[in-house]
Formats: C-alpha cells, sequence, structure tokens
C-alpha cells in the first residue's frame, strides 16, 4: 500500500500552519488570535500523522487543541474586547524580534543546504515505522525492562508538571 | 471499465475495513451509509424522545402528524429550514458562522473508528479511542465559540458552564477509559497480565476500538463482567462522565432553560440551531458507542463465550465463514434480528387493528399498515443466510446503542437537574478519587499471579 502522506498534504499543513502562526500574532481580537492558534495546533498534529505519529497527534489534539486552549478561550473571554482592541501596544521590541527571527530562518538555510563529508544531512529515503504499532512502540520506549529509556525523563518532567500546579495552588488561594 | 469493476470488487474479499484495505471507493461507500444512517437515527431519536417522555408524564406526545406523530421530525425539519436565519446585530459574525459546523463536524468525524462489526468500521487507527475522545473534546470549542460570539450574557454564561464540565468530566472519564485499556493486554481468561516488557507484540494492549473488541471476545467476556465488580464501576463511571459530556440531563446546566433560556444557543436559530440540535445528538450516539465497544462487547453478541452443542441444517447453518462458530446457541442468536423486526411490524399491525374505524383515520391506518409491512419485510429478508450473517454483527452493536438512547431519555424524564457546586463535586470529588482506585486496583488485579508470586518470595525470605 502507498503512503498516502503525498508532498501535496506536506505543503497544505505547512502552509496553514503558518498561516495560522501569522494571524495569531496580527489579529488584535484576542480570541480570533486563539481560534488561528487552535488551526495551526490542528494542523500540526496532522504533520504528525503524516510522520507514521498517530499516537502523538492524537495526544496533540486532546491536550492542546482540546484541553489547553479550551482554558485559554475560557480566560479570553471574559475580557472586554472593545478595550483590549484599542490598546496599543507599548513594548517596542520589533527591531529585536526581526533579528532573532532572521538568525534562526538564517540557521535553518545553513543545516538545510550543508552536505558534510559529503553526506546530506537528510538522507534520501527514510526509515518508515509500522503506523500499526505506533503507540506500542512509544510504551515500550518508556517503561520496557530492556529497551525502555526515557522513563526517568519522563517521570521528570511530570514532578514538574506537578510543581507548576502546586505553585498555581499556593499563589492563588491564600488560606489553604 | 473492467479494471474499474475489478477494484470495486477486489474489496469484497478482502475480509478487511475499506481503510485498512486502501480502497477509496468503499470507504466512501460506508461513510455515506454511516452518515445516512446517522441522519436517520438522530431522526428517529427526536421522534421516540418526545413520544417516551410524553408517555413517561402520562400524555400521548405528538399524535398530528402521520400515525402516532410518525412524520413529526419531517415537519420539523421542515420548519426549520425554512425559518427566518437571525444574526444578532452585535454578534461576531465569522465566529458565529462557523461554531455550528464545528460542533457538527466534532460530532460526525469520531465515526470514523466507530466499529459496527470486524468489517463494518470506516477505518481501523492504532489511536481509535484516543481518536474518538480528542475530536469529541473538540465540540467543546465549538460551544465555548457559539456562545462568546452571540455576543449576550445567557449563551456566555452557558458557554462557560459547558467548558468547565466538560473539561472536568474529561478527566473521570479518561481513567475509566484507561482501565479497559489495561484490561485488553489480557490474554486467555485467568493467565495475568504479560503486558509491556513482554517480547511477544501481541501482548500490548491496544487502542484500537476493533482491537477492543477483538479482546473481549478471546476472553469470552464483556469488559463490564470482567473483575467483577471493577469493570462495572469502570462502566458507571463513564455512563455518568458520558451524560455529563453531551450536555444532557440531569447535567444540562450549558442550557438550563429556567436560569439561562437555552444556554449557549439562545441567539441561534433556523438551520443553525438544527445543527446544534443535530450535533447533540450525534454526539450521544458516538459515546454510547464508546461505551458499547468497551464495556458491552461491541458487536458481540450476549455471552460470547457459550456456544451449546454443533449443529447443522443444509442450506441454512453453518455460516459459508469457515471460522465462524456453529453452536446451537450461535443459530439461535443469528436468529434474533430477524424475529425482533418481526416482533416490531406485529406491534404495527396489532396498533392498525386497534386504530379508530372513523373514516378520517382511513390514511393514518393505511399508512401504519404500510410501516408494518416495511418492518416485516426487513426482518424476513434479515432471516437469509446470506443477509443474516453480514448485518448480524450491525444489529446487536446497534441494538446496545439504543439501549443507551433509551437510557438518556429516562434519565431526562426522572432525574431533577443539578446544581453547578453539585456537579463538579459529583466530578472532582466522587468520580476522579474512584476512578484512580479502580485504575490501580484493576492493574493490580491483572498482575495478581506475578504480585502473589513475589509476596511469596518476600515471605519465604522472612
Amino acid at each position: 500500500m502507498n503512503p498516502v502522506a503525498t508532498p501535496f498534504f506536506f505543503y497544505l499543513l505547512a502552509g496553514t500552519m503558518i498561516i495560522g502562526g501569522i494571524l495569531v500574532i496580527t489579529r488584535k481580537n484576542a480570541v480570533h488570535s486563539a481560534l488561528a492558534l487552535i488551526t495551526t495546533l490542528l494542523a500540526q498534529a496532522a504533520l504528525y500523522l503524516m510522520l507514521y505519529a498517530p499516537f502523538v497527534a492524537g495526544v496533540q489534539i486532546i491536550l492542546y487543541a482540546g484541553g489547553i486552549m479550551v482554558l485559554f478561550l475560557f480566560v479570553i473571554m471574559l475580557i472586554s474586547i472593545e478595550r483590549a482592541a484599542k490598546e496599543r501596544q507599548f513594548n517596542k521590541q520589533w527591531l529585536v524580534g526581526i533579528v532573532a527571527a532572521a538568525a534562526l530562518g538564517g540557521l535553518f538555510i545553513t543545516i538545510y543546504t550543508t552536505t558534510t563529508k559529503g553526506k546530506e544531512l537528510f538522507p534520501e529515503g527514510r526509515m518508515t515505522y509500522g503506523e500499526s504499532q505506533n503507540t506500542q512502540q512509544i510504551a515500550a520506549l518508556l517503561f520496557d525492562r530492556g529497551a525502555g529509556q526515557y522513563m526517568f525523563a519522563f517521570e521528570i518532567a511530570s514532578l514538574l508538571l506537578l510543581v507548576a500546579i502546586i505553585g498555581a495552588v499556593v499563589m492563588a488561594k491564600k488560606r489553604i | 471499465m473492467h479494471e474499474l469493476i475489478d477494484y470495486i470488487q477486489k474489496y469484497l474479499d478482502s475480509n478487511q475495513t475499506p481503510g485498512a484495505a486502501g480502497n477509496i471507493f468503499w470507504a466512501t461507500v460506508y461513510i455515506l451509509l454511516v452518515f445516512g444512517g446517522l441522519s436517520v437515527a438522530v431522526i428517529a431519536m427526536n421522534w421516540l424522545e418526545r413520544k417516551i417522555l410524553a408517555h413517561m408524564q402520562v400524555r400521548l406526545g405528538p399524535m398530528r402528524v402521520g400515525p402516532h406523530g410518525l412524520l413529526q421530525p419531517i415537519a420539523d425539519a421542515i420548519k426549520l429550514l425554512l425559518k427566518e436565519d437571525i444574526i444578532p446585530a452585535e454578534a461576531d459574525t465569522f465566529v458565529f458562522w462557523i461554531a455550528p459546523f464545528m460542533v457538527v463536524l466534532a460530532a460526525f468525524t469520531v465515526f470514523v473508528v466507530v466499529p459496527f462489526g470486524p468489517t463494518h468500521a470506516i477505518t481501523d487507527m492504532n489511536i481509535g479511542i484516543l481518536f474518538m475522545l480528542g475530536v469529541s473534546s473538540l465540540s467543546v470549542l465549538g460551544i465555548v465559540m457559539a456562545g462568546w460570539a452571540s455576543n449576550s450574557h445567557y449563551p456566555l454564561i452557558g458557554a462557560l458552564r459547558s467548558s468547565a464540565q466538560m473539561v472536568s468530566y474529561e478527566v473521570a472519564m479518561g481513567l475509566a477509559v484507561l482501565s479497559v485499556i489495561l484490561l485488553t493486554s489480557l490474554h486467555g481468561v485467568d493467565l495475568g497480565l504479560y503486558g509491556i516488557g513482554a517480547n511477544d507484540p501481541q501482548a500490548y494492549g491496544t487502542l484500537s476500538m476493533i482491537g477492543i473488541v477483538q479482546a473481549q471476545q478471546e476472553q469470552g467476556v464483556w469488559f463490564i463482567f470482567k473483575f467483577f465488580p471493577l469493570g462495572l464501576i469502570g462502566f458507571f463511571i463513564f455512563a455518568i462522565a458520558m451524560v455529563a459530556e453531551t450536555n444532557r440531563a440531569p447535567f444540562d446546566l450549558p442550557e438550563a432553560e429556567s436560569e439561562l433560556t437555552a444556554g449557549f444557543h439562545t441567539e441561534y436559530s433556523g438551520f443553525r440551531w438544527s445543527l446544534f440540535f443535530l450535533a447533540e445528538y450525534s454526539a450521544m450516539i458516538a459515546v454510547s458507542s464508546i461505551a458499547v465497544t468497551l464495556w458491552l462487547g461491541g458487536w458481540l453478541r450476549p455471552f460470547p463465550g457459550v456456544h451449546g452443542p454443533s449443529i447443522a441444517i443444509p442450506h441454512i447453518w453453518p455460516p459459508a465463514d469457515p471460522a465462524a462458530p456453529t453452536g446451537a446457541l450461535d443459530f439461535a442468536f443469528a436468529l434474533i434480528p430477524g424475529i425482533s423486526f418481526l416482533l416490531l411490524a406485529a406491534m404495527c399491525f396489532y396498533n392498525v387493528a386497534r386504530m379508530p374505524k372513523h373514516p378520517l383515520f382511513k390514511i393514518q391506518t393505511m399508512g401504519l399498515a404500510g410501516f408494518g409491512a416495511v418492518l416485516g419485510l426487513i426482518g424476513l429478508v434479515m432471516f437469509i443466510p446470506a443477509v443474516r450473517d453480514r448485518v448480524n454483527d450491525i444489529f446487536w452493536f446497534a441494538a446496545k446503542v439504543a439501549g443507551f438512547m433509551y437510557l438518556y431519555i429516562w434519565y431526562r424524564g426522572t432525574f431533577p437537574r443539578y446544581r453547578f457546586d453539585q456537579l463538579m463535586k459529583v466530578g472532582w470529588k466522587i468520580l476522579l478519587p474512584l476512578g484512580l482506585a479502580l485504575l490501580i486496583l484493576t492493574a493490580a488485579m491483572g498482575m495478581r499471579t506475578e504480585l502473589w508470586a513475589q509476596f511469596q518470595e518476600v515471605v519465604h525470605g522472612l
């Protein structure tokens, strides 16, 4: 069976992501920005699907598009949109921003075009993992007795989140 | 032309879902079938809900349009389509316009992975259940957008309530689902958990919807009865959370009419409102089919592990598929779809006989008789062996989902609405700890042989 992930879909999704990203920073209305961000995140989930990583795509949709963005909207909706739209931007950092963006873009282009020792950085063919075993493979990488090597890092990351939760509760509630 | 026919026919021998076979033609046919069936189910549900609620309140319900109000949903649909479509002057037009589509899209997309049978699904994904939960959680975005874009107080409060409620209950729901996914990694009835770490890839659990039902088939038990009462508790957590997820009574605070007029869709009218209606009912069917797939054995008949003595009747039994079971009980259950349709037809004819004999009721009586005749014909067709073996799984799946739909109406007819703090208390203080305990206990039960061996080792060492 031929892969359905043709370059057309990649360019479509990448285009959607870029347009969404631009809309996020150019819209005055915060809710519109959030909606554009959701579009970007969904397109990113589709890109993960193209990379034969359905589990990551599913988690992306549940966590970012379904969970975090809902909470974002929750907060933004309570802001007075009219007053926020009239406010002018007060931090003048566009020069620094342009320099940083140009540096990052230059870095990407350099990496993409560089060849080291006659070999290109991106190989011609790519390894394709079985899409049908992706979840099981991730589980094996995390928890397998032999091959599992990322469990400690995973647990540390979850500990970090726990610290953030406790911090939020302490800051929000004066009396516990 | 020949190639085209070949392409279409090739799928029929493949014994796979169209998605797995990569056959675009049949995938399209399946999508259209599911979409059509779903729309009919929503229409039927509309009529049934009004009728059953009415009977619970000792009323008659719709009686005017068609025999026993059977054509009422069609009249409603025409009314909704012809209604004026109003967009409030202060509304955010674009978001207002796109919100209902978002909700409908989320509600219908999940049916891509719903397994009506081992081959009767549009496709099967490695992340099936995760996909269903994820995409159905997107519908809350549509609701929030609708509430905000209306630029009105009641819709905004309704949307806020809805998003808080759905985010809270998703947690409990996820824990209940997780306990089932643990169960899928068990192989054999009482062999203990091999699970992750074993070399056999079959020993992993699965997220695929078809895989979950196949695990129940392999273990010969619906997961609701697995590790009694653990499976039952998980099912109850999910059954409560799914009512809250779909914003139905008794958790219908986002559209509590006594406080918020109609909640998030107060400002919507006509076609846009009917999209919300469509999405609500198809979301109900979607979560019900998750519950059926995870706990009630999906397309499996009741007692999937009992077959009875093997029998053979020429031309009728056993089925053409050599892998299918041939027991007497299998035969009896294979006849139930046809019999149940015949029973429905008999009910129609009984009511034809009870119709008033006045000339004004002549057309209604004829209509009901015609409806009964169609049902009877469907029942008879279902006895043909070739049809019988193909629709059996769809029948059992649909019958179980229909049971859930009745439950939804029953809840609405009997339970008073929760207060918001009570709702949050149920979600966070009861269902969440219960779900966590369930998850740990299920894992412990799955590994009990290994845990017991380790325990004995420790005792031995002392």
